[in-house]
């Protein structure tokens, strides 16, 4: 741990707010609406433009200095009328920032005074979001918004029986769209029907429609789908962060939860797995024994050349988690864990650092490091260090297509632990030419030695 | 069109008496039993490459030499390339050069002319030191007298080119080494001088001493561990055949003082003849591990039997094994008691034994393929009477003889790593492919790490674990 500083340089972490935003893009024809001033949505939004490549919805409630001091609440109720007649979502998420938390917006309150005002809305159900920026990060505030879509579409109500054969599948920020798919297919394999939420898998993956444009997103979990969820067999949690998402969604539906921190190593996709058999009664079909044996193959193809590869990670909890334990299972040596905030469950690894992008480089240089895993703000400091860069988390902005990128599950280890031993052989040091003194003068001198 | 000789007298491939020669090698200790010389393929269950191969891979490595295969693409296709030994400088060894034959060639008979052609384009695309041609089956069962067209076409593009008749037919990879040895002694070695040592490079109260290492293959570049000690103790390389060697270098091999044959036969008839034509004396000698780097630098001494030469030597030893000691101790410290299984034939079947017993290795067995009975002779030396030796190249057998011996790691080459992995079974590579070098005692400790990394990767444990799709075990329920 290091000392607290007064300057943060570089920074890894992005805000409570936009980690909401994203949970609730996961909704189909969702709009998420930030309570704040303009700014924020602005640069969530390209941030989020930058990172899918896709236009993203996302509105605010635009307060000022008059609202500011004197009171925003009728911004919100104008905010939430405007996008039900121009838009006509299905789900508006109505996410606070640290504006309008330190301002004392009354959210339950406004929501109220929406409901009275515009009958006509009735049908749009508003998640209210607290999720200022002034605590946390990206990944807690799209648990937070995951919770809060629990708690207003799932409210408490007596247990139903299950639907044979359904599951639920909560997702944590640290799963791509790609990781999504997979983990669906992973889940279908065995007869079962995934409901995932929110489903980031949907809406951000990058699909042309024949509508074209749209002010909405793309795709995402259905109302529905959600409704649906109270008589699923079981609650598949995926990522630390979201295990609090499942212990309410258990409280208020009954449905059994399963809690997964990792799907990379061997032994968390064997746990997903084994879960899988035991909610279906069914033995694991032979593609999956397949991809399993086939991340088996490449984990001892590139057990050299991983092996003792020095390697750094910053991120959020959950996915420097994830990725670090992978890596150490791969025989590689984690030599730098930084994470952007604490993880909601309390910081008990030790060898962790709270801290910035300026951490990160100074614990990289310190402890040589080869490869760091970090976003696309890494890029510098990889060059700085001569190191080789996986880019993961958020934001990537400078590298087609490894958004979508499948890390998890037996296929997405085996090509994450590929792309690793391609960057590590990529970095390797031969042995330094030597040039005999009893060259001098002899035309081998002047031969230009390799670089 | 340069004097392209149109009507040469054609040669036939070299008689069954030339190849007698060189299968029989007199200073090879394979030849001091009864039952000896290099053993016959056996059809359906031979492994290993054909005598092109081996005269190729022994001259690949001179760096400033056009190296051009004359023959159809299945000789260089799908082998250019491939070695890990590097250059200091010059890249033009890197080069896939081949005359392609094709189906039209050779009915026509157009080879020849293609071959003439191709050397003058690689002349002039690539400015080399030297043309090494090698023929190959397809020219030598036609009757293609491609000597000389190498002789016209030198005449004609004022560069040397040197004929390297090694058709695959003609035996193993090894004789292939042989041909090449025997090509470079017959058409390079004594045709240029030595420059003088550069002014001001003789060690302190000492002399310079010209010195030839004969096999070394610069793998990984792993001789530039080693040759900065050359330099420290005032003996310079005439040449390294091959490893990271020039033309010219190759030319004044003739007039060094002492000869070192590096952990091979294949090129001893080479020091033989130098030691019979110019009284050059030799002996055998290896850089792998910790004792044999020391014993090849003593081995130096003794034959220059300079006494300040040998003073020096046994103080660079004491500062390096010093310091390797001081470097690998962590590494020993974990691999003490780690049972390992060497498969890597000849010298190396006892030079590697005794790099894992400094390392507080356990050898369990060791491979014999290529091995004389002076080489099996070193091995009980280091490993007592009782060492099991597997003289079965077979990947199976040696998979076998893992579980038989309870081996931790098996340390071998590349043909052995996929089928060593397949079975989850710890495997070093030691081939001349890598691109990790372990001469020399830099070597030693980069051996250490790599073994101890080896062995202990997590990756075992997984591969090996029980599991939900183990064999035998219910895959429903938990």
């Amino acid at each position: 741990m290091t000392e607290p500083k007064a300057l943060s340089v570089n920074p890894l972490k992005a805000s409570q707010a936009i980690g909401a935003s994203l949970a609730i893009l996961g909704l189909a024809r969702a709009m998420p609406l930030e309570h704040s001033a303009r700014g924020c949505t602005s640069f969530d939004k390209l941030f989020f433009m930058r990172h899918f490549h896709e236009p993203i919805a996302l509105q605010t409630t635009a307060m000022e200095a008059l609202t500011a001091v004197l009171g925003a609440d009728d911004n919100v109720v104008q905010a939430l009328a405007t996008i039900c007649t121009k838009n006509e979502p299905a789900v508006i998420g109505l996410i606070t920032t640290g504006l309008s938390e330190m301002q004392g917006a009354d959210i339950p309150r406004t929501i109220a005074a929406f409901r009275t005002d515009y009958p006509e809305f009735a049908a749009v159900p508003v998640v209210p979001v607290a999720a200022g920026d002034v605590r946390g990060n990206l990944e807690s505030g799209f648990a937070l918004a995951l919770e809060a879509a629990i708690a207003t579409l799932l409210p408490p109500a007596p247990h139903l029986l299950p639907q044979p054969g359904q599951v639920n599948v909560l997702t944590s920020a640290m799963l791509t769209p790609g990781d999504i798919d997979a983990i669906k297919q992973w889940v279908e394999a065995f007869g079962l029907t995934p409901i995932v939420l929110p489903d980031i898998g949907d809406s951000l993956d990058g699909h042309l429609t024949d509508d074209g444009f749209s002010p909405l997103s793309y795709g995402g979990t259905k109302l529905d789908a959600i409704t649906a969820m109270r008589r699923s067999q079981a609650t598949l949690a995926v990522g630390p962060s979201v295990f609090r998402a499942a212990e309410l969604l258990k409280i208020n539906t009954g449905v059994p939860d399963y809690l997964f921190a990792d799907l990379m190593s061997l032994e968390g996709c064997d746990a997903f797995t084994e879960a899988l058999i035991a909610i279906s009664g069914r033995p694991a079909p032979p593609r999956i024994v397949r991809e399993r044996d086939r991340l088996l193959d490449a984990m001892v193809d590139c057990q050299f050349q991983v092996g003792g590869a020095r390697i750094a990670v910053a991120a959020d909890a959950d996915l420097t988690a994830m990725l670090s334990d992978f890596f150490t299972a791969m025989g590689a040596e984690v030599v730098g864990k930084v994470i952007s905030a604490p993880p909601r469950a309390g910081l008990r690894a030790l060898d962790v650092v709270v801290g910035d992008l300026e951490d990160f480089e100074t614990l990289a240089r310190e402890r040589d490091a080869e490869v760091l895993v970090t976003n696309s703000h890494g890029a510098d400091i990889a060059r700085r260090l001569g190191a080789a860069h996986l880019r993961a988390g958020f934001p990537i902005y400078d590298s087609y297509g490894a958004h979508l990128k499948t890390w998890t599950g037996y296929g997405g280890a085996r090509q994450t632990l590929f792309e690793l031993a391609n960057l590590v052989a990529a970095q390797y040091q031969e042995i330094r030419p030597y040039r005999s003194i009893y060259w001098q003068g002899t035309p081998r001198d002047r031969e230009t030695p390799p670089c | 069109m340069l004097g392209y000789p149109r009507n040469q007298s054609r040669k036939a491939p070299p008689t069954r008496h030339d190849l007698a020669v060189l299968t029989n090698e007199p200073a090879c200790a394979h030849n001091r039993k009864t039952k000896s010389g290099c053993a016959r393929p056996t059809p359906g269950a031979t492994q290993g490459g054909c005598c092109y191969d081996g005269a190729r891979n022994a001259l690949l490595p001179i760096a400033d030499v056009a190296h051009l295969v004359h023959g159809p693409i299945g000789c260089t296709g799908t082998s250019w390339d491939n070695r890990g030994t590097r250059s200091n400088g010059a890249t033009t060894y890197r080069l896939g050069l081949t005359t392609d034959l094709t189906e039209m060639d050779v009915i026509l008979g157009r080879g020849e002319r293609k071959l003439f052609d191709a050397i003058g384009e690689a002349v002039s695309k690539f400015h080399p030191a030297a043309v090494f041609v090698y023929s190959t089956c397809i020219p030598a069962m036609q009757g293609s007298d491609f000597e000389a067209i190498c002789k016209a076409a030198e005449a004609a593009f004022g560069t040397p080119v040197i004929p390297v008749d090694a058709a695959g037919f003609y035996g193993n990879k090894n004789l292939g080494n042989r041909i090449a040895g025997d090509a470079i002694y017959k058409y390079v070695i004594g045709t240029r001088e030595p420059d003088p040592p550069p002014p001001g490079t003789a060690p302190a109260g000492g002399r310079t001493h010209d010195t030839n290492l004969i096999g070394e293959w610069n793998v990984g570049g792993e001789f530039w561990n080693v040759a900065p000690l050359f330099d420290e103790l005032g003996l310079r390389i005439l040449c390294t055949f091959s490893g990271d060697a020039r033309f010219r270098e190759v030319q004044t091999m003739h007039r060094a003082e002492a000869n070192m044959v590096v952990c091979s036969k294949a090129m001893l008839h080479v020091a033989r003849k130098l030691k019979e034509d110019y009284g050059t004396p030799f002996f055998e000698g290896s850089f792998y591990g910790m004792a044999d780097t020391s014993a090849a630098f003593r081995g130096l001494a003794r034959l220059l039997g300079d006494a300040d030469l040998a003073r020096r030597t046994e103080s660079m030893i004491a500062r390096e094994e010093a310091r390797v000691r001081a470097a690998i101790a962590p590494y020993r410290a974990r691999l003490t008691g780690t049972r390992a299984l060497i498969f890597s034939g000849g010298y190396k079947s006892w030079s590697l034994v005794s790099a894992m017993q400094d390392l507080g290795v356990n050898v369990v067995a060791t491979g014999i393929e290529k091995s004389t009975e002076e080489d099996k002779a070193r091995i009980h030396d280091l490993m007592g009477p009782k060492a099991r030796l597997i003289a079965n190249n077979d990947q199976l057998a040696l998979i076998a003889a893992y579980r038989d011996y309870q081996a931790d790691i098996l340390v071998a080459g590349d043909r052995y790593i996929y089928p060593a992995w397949k079975s989850r079974i710890p495997l070093l590579d030691v081939d001349h492919v890598r691109r990790i070098g372990y001469a020399g005692y830099d070597g030693m400790i980069e051996l250490a790490k790599n073994l101890e990394r080896a062995v202990h990767s997590p990756v075992w444990r997984q591969v090996n674990a029980p599991s939900w799709c183990s064999p035998g075990r219910k895959r429903s329920g938990l």
